[in-house]
């Protein structure tokens, strides 16, 4: 950047900082007005030395001093709006200032260009590393979904259930198959529950899935019993004209679990 | 009372919320826990099928309301569309049990008998609209 420039808005900084401070309290965001005026204005106030740090000092020092900025108000929950507006703030004000200061159209063009450059520069680094934060956010959810997704739990001996809760996609499909196979054999599994209870909406997809499940299950010599299904689900799956009459189906997990003992010749007795 | 809601299916969860909304609705217009479930089931079946054979297109449903024997009848329309390659033989998907995708085959023939209207227009390569209504009783 031209060191005029550099000069320019050092020599005015004071002004500047105010006015900008001024605008920017005007145009508060909403999701900034339950935080206490100390908190904001000292944000603020910090946020303009980090841009104005990025000024004289070099590369390097810049950017690390903008990421640990960043760093500390995304994880305070700051908007990325907010700096996106108060940069662009900045911007319209220096180069108000300088259209009053130069006469000359051409040269204030160039100078713009160049704070134009400069702004762009401290927007980008502010994007990337909100989205750095998000993106890790997701990443971490959908390891913790997967995680989540297909538990096989053996409850007695020789008999383990599969509770299912939530939507089920092909990518969970898949998970249910894998985990059911490999926990029947690591098990011994003699038989199976899938709970479905938690399942909000049977369509053709998901019984096709449940289905296909029970079935590789029963090729490896196991029994599936589906439980849990509730009364409009069992009503939209007649109606949608599913068969399921290959395996046992329980209403609920209990009388399930007590289909299975009789099943592996156990039984449960009061003492 | 005819707002209209739609949804964007490009993806497995435009199906999720493409029936999240059509439960919200279907809950607010009055409709009982089993209709509620037909409904969502029937959103989901049409979601999927614009998911799997069209890759995009949108789910929209609305309040619809009709003078039937001096009653107002409430009910809610769903709409899905999309311009994708379009059904060759509409009377062959109806068939219970025909399917080209590995799937049970019980897709709209299941629809049809979960709402009370169900209409279809198809043209090849062009896309298809499926509409359905269901009617509060």
């Amino acid at each position: 950047m031209q060191p005029f420039i550099v000069e320019f808005i050092h020599s005015r900084k004071d002004e500047l900082v105010e006015r900008w401070l001024e605008e920017l309290t005007a145009v508060r965001d909403k999701n900034l007005e339950n935080m206490s005026d100390a908190v904001y204005q000292h944000t603020n106030r910090e946020f303009i030395q980090t841009i104005l740090h990025t000024l004289d000092a070099d590369v390097e020092q810049t950017g690390e001093r903008l990421s640990e900025f960043t760093s500390r108000l995304i994880k305070l929950g700051w908007p990325l709006g907010y700096f996106t507006q108060g940069l662009q703030t900045f911007r319209r004000m220096v180069f108000e200032a300088l259209a009053a200061e130069e006469d000359d159209a051409k040269k204030v063009y160039r100078l713009s260009c160049d704070v134009e450059e400069w702004i762009d520069s401290i927007i980008n680094q502010f994007v990337n590393d909100y989205n750095g934060s998000w993106e890790s956010t997701i990443n971490l959810q959908k390891m913790a979904l997967r995680e989540l997704s297909a538990p096989l739990i053996p409850v007695f001996e020789n008999i383990s259930v599969m509770p299912l809760i939530g939507t089920i996609d092909t990518e969970r499909a898949r998970l249910i198959m894998e985990n059911l196979l490999e926990g029947v054999i690591e098990h011994r599994s003699q038989v199976v529950l899938i709970d479905i209870t938690g399942v909000p909406v049977v369509d053709t997809m998901v019984a096709n899935h449940i289905i296909q499940a029970s079935e590789a299950v029963r090729l490896v010599g196991t029994e599936c019993i589906l439980v849990g299904i509730r009364p409009e689900i069992a009503q939209t799956i007649v109606n949608l004209g599913i068969e399921l009459g290959k395996f046992p189906t329980k209403s609920s997990l209990q009388k399930g679990i007590e289909t299975a003992l009789e099943m592996t010749n156990k039984k449960m007795v009061d003492i | 009372m005819s707002v209209q809601s739609c949804v964007e299916v490009n993806s497995e969860w435009g199906i999720v919320a493409a029936r999240q909304e059509g439960r919200s609705l279907a809950k607010d217009i009055g409709f009982g826990n089993v209709d509620q479930a037909r409904i969502t089931t029937a959103i989901s079946e049409l979601a999927r099928n614009i998911y799997l054979y069209a890759n995009q297109g949108k789910v929209c449903m609305e309040v619809v309301e009709l003078f039937d024997k001096h009653k107002l009848k409430r009910g809610i329309k769903v709409v899905a569309a999309d311009q994708g390659p379009g059904i060759t033989d509409v009377r062959q998907v109806m068939e219970d049990g025909f399917t080209t995708s590995g799937g049970l085959g019980a897709g709209l023939p299941g629809v049809k008998r979960l709402m009370d209207e169900f209409s279809i227009d198809s043209k090849e390569n062009e896309g298809t609209t499926i509409t359905v209504v269901k009617w509060l009783r």
